[in-house]
């Protein structure tokens, strides 16, 4: 059977493309994109092809979230990798790159193939797990890069805890761009940290808060950034929340050395000004910053400097956040609210359409080597349909993932994803 | 609503002043003399009236009376079932009541429940001799055990009438009014 | 005027007008102190419930001597913190109480926050005693009663607070009270213990004692956290007495009649030098003691009214 999508404009900036045209799918792939090819298929192949009407409907090559924690093996009561899946492809994400900090740590081949094979009994979304840059995350001795890479890892990070050694970090980055493997780097001065609670500000001293400075951010990005210089190598930046680390992205791509970078949306939609309520929703690391920060960020994005929007999609437990503010787990449960809160961008002037769409989509295949991101003849049909109209309403009870801490619960929104193919099946149909 | 309402003056100034004058002579002759009598009066009417039979009973007797001043409202039986907390005056009780003979001071007796605090909070004070008390106007409609001792007028009302007693210290005239609709 | 709110959580939550009502509400509950039964039966058949966190001697008295002079019955709860990590969490906790049905809690937790997480989730009135570096509205209430007392006033008075803002919920409570009620607030402590962009507070700091006192007609001193000295938020105490501490000599910079207060308990040589924590002519600090009695009275008081 072949899958014909009409009337919908296509965007894909893989190849600079957005026009009035049908897409038609076969055996998983994208096989072509003209206009009116419905007028001719049909005829062609009468009663094999199924078309679908997408008029004023936007089809975009498959969204990549390239920083997720799909929680499993470890914490399957904050998500498991099929939960996670469901809501991967109801928030329009043909493919999700998952953090390894499960429990065990998946630091080690069997970990990845035991994720790889959840995530083929789910079924759903194109899984590609992240490997640990050091064993157990404990940042002294680095993994099985290359016997990782043989079992199906993408990149390497110890996302959730900072490589605090800078001559490991070097060794990482060194062994890592030999094999191609990508590091993500957590950026984190754990001593500036200090064990604090939110962002290091007006907001913090009179909510009697610890607060992280900025500076616990861009003291690493600034650090990694002179290694990947010194040693020819790259790096990738996680969840980039300062306007400093901006700067020094910016500086750095500028002088041409191979670094990106990626934000998440709640970094350009909120600030450390929520957390007046407590609320731990908006309880997430790095935490919300400032007004010129989130200005920041949304220049970065503009001007090219952040390459990638990923939801760091963090699912808890009700446990997890139901306490006091000081004990709560950080995060927020992203996948389904991340299409629908980057569209604001667009329609802020920040981005075209064609340049969110490689943010979320194009760019972060690019960053990961997937050969992905691309609507281009003969590529894998990954295809998400936005309607870029549709008004809802967020409902964390109504979202797929285990996870509900969302600070955007009750949040109107404009736009999302309400079809999402993988593989030229779908997978989602929302509409 | 004003003129709805039907207002007498049932006291004038000079009514008042001869009640408390009458009154001061019948607590002098009921207690023999000024002998270890205080007066208390109860916030915020009582006080001023209080303060006159004070001044009276003083001039009579030739020697000052002591006199304190009472606020009942943490002593009050609907303090944790009315809607709105009343404001809370001050208490001034300078001296010691054991064994005195302490005349309570209040405005109108009504229902007797104000007396009934009145008496609970002299009792946490000190073991008085006894207590007594004084009204200006009596208007009936009791709710509990309880008679004035001394009384400048029996007023006999209805329930759903206002009487007032307006004191110059604090209404700027010395009047007692009734008032309810027509 | 009607006291409408329903917790008493921060300084900040409270208007000009509701300070006023809750501290000439304080000041008649002060001659119940000095009668020979301290009691009156306003709060007869109601419940107060102190649930500490964290310990306290001082102001966990304070509340139950302010319950029981109203006749209320006080529960006492101490808890750890650490069994939040291994048993019962705080929601779990409330929850419970809240089936007790009291009429107050009174709460006190090393995280800040923690009373607004009850208050969210309870029907009861919640009194903050204290919550993390945030607020302790009921020090600044009893520390402003006191200043009124003593001054007559608090607007226009210059009132210099002394020692690790950072941590202090004191300073945050009293830097929103004393402000509101029209007073000039000016803080003074070493640079590692000012919390960043305080002055945006409304407050001019200093890093010196000397630059702060000048002039000042009240003196208020912090309790510095003697394990504070483990984590390099100051040299030595040695070190921090020697420019923090108030004494005979930098107290002369200050108004003449200048008073001196402290939330305790005092580290004696350490913030504040013994002959002044001791002189009558200028310490305050066991009148503030005998007003957070009175304050606590009037919070519980203007809290249990009818629930019409």
């Amino acid at each position: 059977m072949k899958l014909l999508l009409t009337g919908a404009r296509v965007i894909d900036p893989s190849q600079k493309m957005d026009v009035a045209a049908d897409v038609l799918l076969e055996n998983g792939k994208i096989a072509g994109i003209a206009p009116e090819l419905v007028k001719t298929i049909n005829s062609k192949y009468p009663g094999k092809v199924k078309a679908i009407d997408l008029s004023g409907m936007i089809v975009v090559p498959g969204l990549i979230d390239m920083h997720t924690h799909l929680r499993e093996p470890g914490f399957e009561y904050k998500e498991t990798i099929a939960s996670g899946s469901a809501a991967a492809v109801a928030g329009g994400f043909t493919s999700v790159a998952c953090m390894p900090n499960s429990s065990p740590i998946n630091d080690n081949r069997s970990i990845t193939e035991f994720i790889k094979r959840k995530a083929a009994q789910a079924a759903l979304t194109n899984i590609y797990p992240i490997g640990a840059i050091s064993k157990d995350s404990a940042g002294s001795q680095l993994t099985e890069f290359w016997d990782l890479k043989e079992a199906g890892i993408v990149a390497l990070s110890d996302d959730g805890k900072p490589v605090m050694d800078a001559a490991l970090m070097r060794r990482a980055l060194e062994y890592a761009f030999s094999l191609g493997l990508p590091v993500i780097s957590h950026c984190e001065d754990i001593n500036l940290f200090g064990g604090g609670l939110m962002n290091e500000g007006y907001y913090s001293t009179i909510l009697g808060l610890r607060g992280v400075p900025s500076i616990a951010e861009e003291a690493m990005v600034a650090r990694d950034i002179l290694i990947a210089e010194f040693t020819k190598t790259s790096v990738h930046v996680a969840h980039v929340s300062t306007a400093g680390s901006v700067r020094l992205i910016r500086e750095a791509k500028k002088r041409g050395l191979q670094v990106t970078a990626e934000t998440a949306p709640h970094y350009f939609t909120l600030t450390d000004e929520s957390l007046q309520s407590y609320d731990t929703n908006f309880k997430v690391n790095p935490p919300l910053r400032g007004i010129d920060d989130l200005t920041a960020i949304k220049e970065g994005l503009a001007d090219g400097t952040l390459d990638a929007i990923a939801c760091d999609h963090a699912p808890h437990g009700r446990t997890d956040k139901e306490v006091e503010f000081e004990y709560a787990a950080c995060g927020i449960s992203g996948l389904e609210t991340s299409l629908g809160l980057s569209l604001q961008l667009i329609r802020d002037g920040v981005l075209s359409w064609p340049e969110l769409i490689a943010k979320m989509s194009t760019n972060p295949a690019r960053i990961l080597n997937l050969p992905k991101g691309t609507l281009k003849a003969g590529a894998d049909g990954d295809i998400t349909v936005i309607d870029p109209q549709i008004q809802w309403t967020v409902d964390v009870k109504a979202f797929r993932s285990r996870g509900k801490n969302s600070p955007f619960h009750g949040r109107e929104m404009q736009g999302r994803a309400v079809l999402t193919i993988v593989g030229g099946e779908i997978k989602y149909d929302g509409r | 609503m004003v003129e709805n309402k039907n207002v007498k003056i049932v006291m004038d100034k000079d009514g008042i002043d001869r009640c408390l004058t009458r009154i001061a002579y019948e607590i002098l002759e009921k207690n023999k003399g000024g002998e270890n009598l205080v007066l208390v009066g109860i916030r915020t009417g009582g006080v001023y009236l209080a303060q006159r039979l004070q001044k009276k009973i003083s001039a009579i007797e030739d020697k000052d009376i002591l006199l304190g001043i009472l606020d009942i409202t943490l002593y009050r039986d609907d303090i944790s079932t009315s809607s709105k907390k009343p404001a809370l005056g001050k208490t001034k009780i300078p001296f010691d009541l054991d064994d005195k003979k302490v005349v309570l001071v209040d405005d109108v007796l009504f229902t007797g429940r104000t007396i009934r605090a009145a008496m609970d909070a002299l009792i946490d004070f000190g073991r008085p001799k006894m207590i007594q008390l004084a009204v200006l106007i009596d208007r009936g409609h009791r709710e509990l055990p309880i008679r004035a001792d001394f009384v400048g007028k029996n007023l006999p009302s209805s329930l759903w009438e206002a009487v007032s007693v307006n004191l110059m210290e604090k209404n700027g005239m010395d009047e007692v009014i009734i008032e309810g609709e027509t | 005027m009607k006291f409408e709110k329903k917790d008493i959580l921060g300084i900040k939550e409270l208007t000009v007008d509701e300070i006023n009502l809750i501290l000439e509400t304080a000041e008649s509950f002060l001659e119940i102190s000095t009668r020979e039964i301290k009691k009156v039966p306003t709060m007869r058949g109601k419940s107060v419930i102190n649930l500490f966190y964290e310990a306290s001697t001082r102001t966990r008295t304070s509340f139950e001597i302010a319950g029981k002079r109203l006749s209320a019955d006080t529960i006492n709860i101490s808890a750890s913190t650490s069994s939040v990590v291994k048993g019962e969490t705080l929601i779990d906790t409330a929850r419970n109480l809240e089936a007790m049905n009291p009429d107050v809690i009174v709460i006190r937790h090393s995280a800040a926050g923690a009373p607004h997480m009850l208050a969210k989730l309870l029907r009861q009135s919640i009194i903050n005693a204290g919550d993390g570096a945030h607020e302790h509205p009921t020090q600044a209430l009893l520390d402003m009663m006191t200043i009124k007392e003593k001054k007559g006033r608090i607007a226009g008075l210059k009132v210099a607070i002394v020692g690790d803002i950072m941590h202090s919920r004191v300073a945050r409570s009293n830097i929103y009270g004393l402000s509101k009620m029209g007073a000039k607030v000016v803080l003074a402590g070493p640079a590692t213990m000012l919390p960043r962009n305080i002055e945006q507070m409304g407050v001019v700091v200093h890093t010196n004692l000397e630059d702060a006192i000048i002039d000042a007609d009240v003196v208020m001193m912090l309790r510095i956290q003697l394990e504070r000295q483990n984590q390099s938020i100051f040299p030595s105490l040695r070190e921090y007495s020697q420019h923090y501490c108030l004494n005979r000599t930098n107290i002369q910079l200050a108004k003449k009649d200048v008073i001196v207060m402290h939330p305790g308990p005092i580290n004696r040589g350490v913030e504040i030098s013994p002959d002044i924590a001791d002189d009558p002519s200028c310490s305050v600090i066991l009148d503030q003691v005998n007003n957070g009695v009175a304050v606590r009275m009037a919070l519980l008081y203007l809290l249990t009214g009818g629930n019409e």
